[in-house]
Parts: C-alpha cells; sequence; structure tokens
C-alpha cells in the first residue's frame, strides 16, 4: 500500500454490550506508541447499541473513537468484522492496528493480515518504536517464552500484532482527555456473512479466562486426586484468582483441558501464580516465565519449578494447601 | 466428499531440553514429531469419514516443510487419512505465517475443490496460530476457530461449537468450509497395524514451488512482510528463597502469605 496515514490503532473488543477491559489495556500500549511517533491514537469499535460507551475510551487515552454502530455486530461473525475493518483501513491507512490475543483477536487479525497481505505478530507482550526507523518493534516470547524474539513489518502497512492480555495495565480513567467520536458506516454487502449465530452458553467455571487472570492457582499431580482440585478452587475463589493445571493433571482428567498451562495449552501471564505440586516440565515452565511472581509447593528437592520460583517451599503441596486455605480464611474472619 | 488436513512437523517437546545458561531450547538431536494439536485435526477428518459409511470421503493430509517432514504425512495416514502431500523447496524456507499461508492456499486451490479444510490450533513450535485462519481467508472460505465440537454436518452445511472466553458458542456456515479444532474436540486415536502398514506402502508425494503458481516474492523469506530483528534471552532462573515444610511448617506458611501480601492478594480475602 503506497499511501501512509500517521494514526495508531487499537482494536476494541466488545462483549455483551460492553467495552472489555482488554480494550482499556490495548489503549495503554497505543498511547505509549502514539506518543513516541507524535501521533493520534484512535480506538475502534464494531458493536450493536454501543455508541454510548464509545467516549469512555476517550477517557482510557483514545483520540479518536472510530464506531460503526450496526445490529449485525451483536453476535461474532469474523466475516463482516474483517470486510468492515478493511474499509475503515482503506480510509483512514492507520500506521500500527493491534488487537488483543484474545480468541477474537486471534481469529480477526490472522484474516484481516491475510486478506490485506500485510505481516502480522502474534501475542506480543511488548511493543516499542524504532528510534530511528520509528518502525514498530513486535516483542514476542519465542520457543517457548526462552527466547524473545523482536520484529519488524517490513514495508507494509498498517503494521499489525496482537498483544497478550494483561501486558500492561489501562491507564487511570481521565475524564478530561479530549477526543471525539466518529460515526463510520460501510456498505450493505460488507455486512453480509456466510456464517449464522446460533447461540451461546455461559460456563460456570471459577474465576476469569486463565490468560486474563491476575493471580493463578495451579496443580499438578503431586495433588494426588482429582477430588483434591476442589480445594484449588476454594484458595482461588478466597484469592479472586482462577484454577489452572499442568498437562499431566490433565491428562488424569483432573482437570478440564480449558485448564491446562504450557506449551500444549494456554501461556498465562499473572502478576501471581501459585504452582501446587506441579514439578515444571520446561513445556509447563515456558506457558508461566511471563509471570511476575511464582510460588511452588513441591515435594521433590529437585523439583525444575524451584528454579524458575521466586519462593519454594519444599512440602507436601496438599498439606500446605489446606493451611493456607485454614489461614486466610481465619484473616478473613477476623 | 474431499478433506483437506493441514499438518506441521515441530521437535518433539517432550524430548526438548533448555540450555541451562542461554535458555534456549537445544534442538540438537531433538526428535520431531506431528504436531500434537494436528492430531485433534486429523482425528476430527478421520470421524467424519467413518461416520458417512459407505458415502466416499477423501482425506489428503498436506505438510510444508524439509524433506524429512515427509514422515508427518504417512503418520497421518497411518491414523486414517487417504494420502499424504508435502510441499517442499528450498524457495519457501524462511517463510513467516502469510508467506507460509500463501503456498499452502495456493497448492489447495490447484487440488481442490475440497468440501472442509482442517487445521490445528497452532504449532507448539512457532505457537501463532495465524497460518490457518490466514489460509481460509485466502481461499474466501468461511472460518471456525477454536472449535471444540462438530454438532452437525450435512453435504452442504456444518455446525460447530467454539470455545470462547466465558462459554461456549454455535455457529454454522455452508460449505466449503475451514475448521480449526482445539485439544477438547477428541481424543486422537493410536495408529492401529493396518493403518502403519498402509502408511508405509503409501508413496508421498512432493511439491515444489515450479508446480505452485507462486512469484519469488510471494513465499519464503522474501514473500514475508515480518522479520525477526534480533533475540534476546532473559533470565530463566529466578533467584528464589527456598523453605522446607520439615524444617518449620510455620515460616513456609508465613513466607507464601507475606508475598501474597506484598501483591495486594490478601485484599480479596478480607
Amino acid at each position: 500500500m503506497s499511501r501512509v496515514g500517521k494514526e495508531v490503532w487499537t482494536l476494541a473488543e466488545v462483549r455483551g454490550g460492553k467495552i472489555h477491559t482488554v480494550s482499556l489495556e490495548l489503549l495503554a500500549w497505543g498511547r505509549e506508541l502514539a506518543d513516541k511517533l507524535d501521533a493520534p491514537l484512535a480506538s475502534i469499535v464494531l458493536g450493536s447499541d454501543i455508541k454510548s460507551c464509545a467516549g469512555d475510551l476517550i477517557s482510557y487515552g483514545a483520540d479518536k473513537v472510530y464506531v460503526i454502530d450496526n445490529s449485525k455486530f451483536e453476535n461474532f461473525h469474523s466475516d463482516i468484522v474483517v470486510n468492515s475493518l478493511e474499509k475503515l483501513i482503506d480510509k483512514y491507512m492507520p500506521s500500527i492496528l493491534i488487537a488483543s490475543a484474545t480468541t477474537r483477536g486471534r481469529t480477526i487479525m490472522p484474516l484481516l493480515s491475510a486478506r490485506l497481505g500485510c505481516g502480522l505478530t502474534a501475542d506480543c507482550t511488548e511493543m516499542s518504536i524504532d528510534p530511528n526507523t520509528k518502525e514498530l518493534i513486535q516483542t514476542r516470547p519465542a520457543i517457548g517464552g526462552n527466547v524473545m524474539a523482536d520484529i519488524k513489518t517490513i514495508g507494509r502497512h498498517p503494521q499489525m500484532c496482537t498483544v497478550r492480555p494483561k501486558s500492561k495495565r489501562p491507564l487511570a480513567k481521565n475524564e478530561k482527555h479530549e477526543g471525539v467520536v466518529i460515526e463510520e458506516s460501510v456498505p450493505q454487502d460488507a455486512l453480509d456473512s456466510l456464517l449464522t449465530y446460533i447461540g451461546f452458553e455461559a460456563e460456570g467455571s471459577v474465576g476469569l479466562p486463565l490468560q486474563e487472570a491476575e493471580l493463578i492457582v495451579a496443580g499438578g499431580k503431586g495433588m494426588k486426586t482429582g477430588k483434591n482440585f476442589a480445594r484449588l478452587n476454594e484458595l482461588a475463589e478466597l484469592l479472586e484468582g482462577s484454577v489452572g493445571a499442568s498437562r499431566a493433571a490433565v491428562d488424569l482428567g483432573w482437570a478440564p483441558y480449558s485448564a491446562q498451562i504450557g506449551l500444549s495449552g494456554k501461556a498465562v501471564t499473572p502478576r501471581m501464580y501459585l504452582a501446587f505440586g506441579i514439578s515444571g516440565a520446561v513445556q509447563h515452565i515456558a506457558g508461566t516465565s511471563g509471570s511476575e511472581t511464582i510460588i511452588a509447593i513441591n515435594s521433590d528437592p529437585e523439583a525444575p519449578i524451584f528454579r524458575v520460583a521466586d519462593l519454594s517451599i519444599q512440602g507436601d503441596a496438599m498439606e500446605v494447601l489446606e493451611a493456607l486455605i485454614e489461614r486466610i480464611k481465619s484473616r478473613k474472619n477476623r | 466428499m474431499r478433506i483437506a488436513v493441514l499438518v506441521k512437523q515441530v521437535p518433539s517437546v517432550e524430548t526438548v531440553k533448555i540450555d541451562e545458561n542461554t535458555g534456549t531450547m537445544i534442538r540438537d538431536g531433538v526428535e520431531s514429531e506431528l504436531n500434537p494439536l494436528d492430531l485433534h485435526a486429523i482425528e476430527a477428518a478421520v470421524r467424519i469419514k467413518e461416520s458417512r459409511g459407505k458415502h466416499p470421503t477423501e482425506i489428503v493430509a498436506i505438510t510444508m516443510g524439509p524433506p524429512q517432514a515427509k514422515k508427518t504425512a504417512t503418520y497421518a495416514i497411518a491414523m486414517g487419512c487417504d494420502r499424504g502431500v508435502l510441499l517442499t523447496d528450498r524457495r519457501f524456507g524462511g517463510a513467516d505465517t502469510l508467506a507460509t499461508a500463501r503456498t499452502l492456499a495456493k497448492f489447495l486451490e490447484k487440488e481442490g475443490p475440497f468440501d472442509l479444510f482442517f487445521a490445528g490450533e497452532r504449532a507448539t513450535d512457532g505457537e501463532t496460530g495465524q497460518v490457518g485462519p490466514a489460509v481460509a481467508e485466502l481461499l474466501k472460505l468461511p472460518v471456525f476457530t477454536y472449535v471444540s465440537a462438530i454438532e452437525k454436518l450435512t453435504t452442504d452445511s456444518i455446525r460447530v461449537v467454539r470455545a470462547v472466553e466465558g462459554g461456549h458458542e454455535t455457529l454454522e456456515a455452508p460449505l466449503p468450509s475451514f475448521v480449526i479444532p482445539i485439544k477438547e474436540i477428541n481424543i486422537p486415536r493410536l495408529c492401529t497395524l493396518d493403518g502403519k502398514i498402509k502408511a508405509k506402502q503409501s508413496e508421498i508425494p512432493t511439491v515444489t514451488a515450479d508446480v505452485l503458481d507462486l512469484s519469488e516474492d510471494e513465499m519464503g523469506l522474501k514473500g514475508s512482510p515480518t522479520r525477526v530483528v534480533k533475540i534476546t534471552y532473559p533470565k530463566v532462573t529466578r533467584q528464589g528463597k527456598k523453605i522446607k515444610t520439615s524444617d518449620c511448617f510455620e515460616d513456609a506458611l508465613t513466607a507464601i502469605l507475606e508475598k501474597l501480601e506484598d501483591r495486594n492478594f490478601l485484599e480479596a480475602a478480607r
């Protein structure tokens, strides 16, 4: 593409009629990049009956909000979203477009990158601007988190990447930050989908999805039985965290696959990771190395997880878990 | 019905070792295997073939990589695919997700038509999950990512369940469609002896860039809009404190509580 605009764009995510927090995290990233480029920061909102919320994004750092308010966006149809983004990009030519690495972002962005013939970097944990060339440097963990790769998009715009949720905190809300909401529309044919939405069923699992959790309580083989996993749920509830599991525990049927952490499961980046009875196979450690603080409890003094832990407790996982729950409960009742 | 399954060869995660000094994967002497998440895509395709009984169904497993990646297609046949194809050429080397997707899409166009396409959620080495959706887009197909179940399949439509944040959603699309399953969808079978024998006897044809109508700047490193410009090695080892519960259980417990308190996680428990 020959024309290149200046704007930095973030793709807001609308879930259940509301703008999701991951969109505010993206704005914090976007603000940093836009300031370094001395460029406007814009957020894109595609939703149904969403106009009233769009202005909120301004208080979190956006200079502009492009909104397409259409009932067609009530449910997620990947093709309609891609069609609409293509039209907007063609009109405004942003220099950078970032989206959250959620199931939606990770679906939309590869489709869009193939449509536009642009590059795309997955799951960035950091982004910066090359001070000399002003190009976007997209940093992502590679080889299972043991290597960080800096990636650039060569000769294509927008420079696109998905960004791990929780890799940055939203900016503090600032009602004084000024910006404009710009209503956009796309031609009717862009809103025709090949997909038919049938329905949604909410899941009753404990806490937030793992990739968004600030605190994760995870269990492995050292939990001894599947039944003991209920105790992990209890601790997670007390600490308002989520429950994860090692591959071994999932293979034993103690936890669902959706809870699996590691190379063949989910990579997580919580502020606090508590590993109960997880020895820490390479592929597990790879999926947790982005955690801010790691506390590991394991009976094996040679457990590899101790090498990456900030606090290592050598002892019986269940014994420690039970005692911890009791202690936190008694604090609560104090 | 014709089904295409995209598979990839990856370094075996079970045998991977980490260099203690640099924190990198030691790739020398590491065995390769079929990407574990692709097994679920193959299994889904084979189950469809089985459910169709006498109605003819052909499953083609397609892989791209160095000559030894042929093994991957052979394994797919052992699991129940009918044929395998390897796209291999030095000119494909260094391809990023877009250039890879272009190469695969070109081949699928030539080899088609297919009614259904499958790819694994992501490869355990690159971990991008971008190639599947990109191929679907280049072929202008409806795509379902994060599929946890196939609810209904007819000769002209498919209904699937997607696992998304906070729940499951159900969607439908006409065929041809592109389906990207997750681990939850099934438990892949082990190869039978019959399957292994059949696989061993199967020829895996190779396809080079010449056969595909792609220009030099559409494939390989040259056709890749992204570039790795720098590699850094974050320190993996943390010099953490170690306490044995057998020395003093109370100390261990206090240390955990202090860390939680320190990071403001005990606020929630008040």
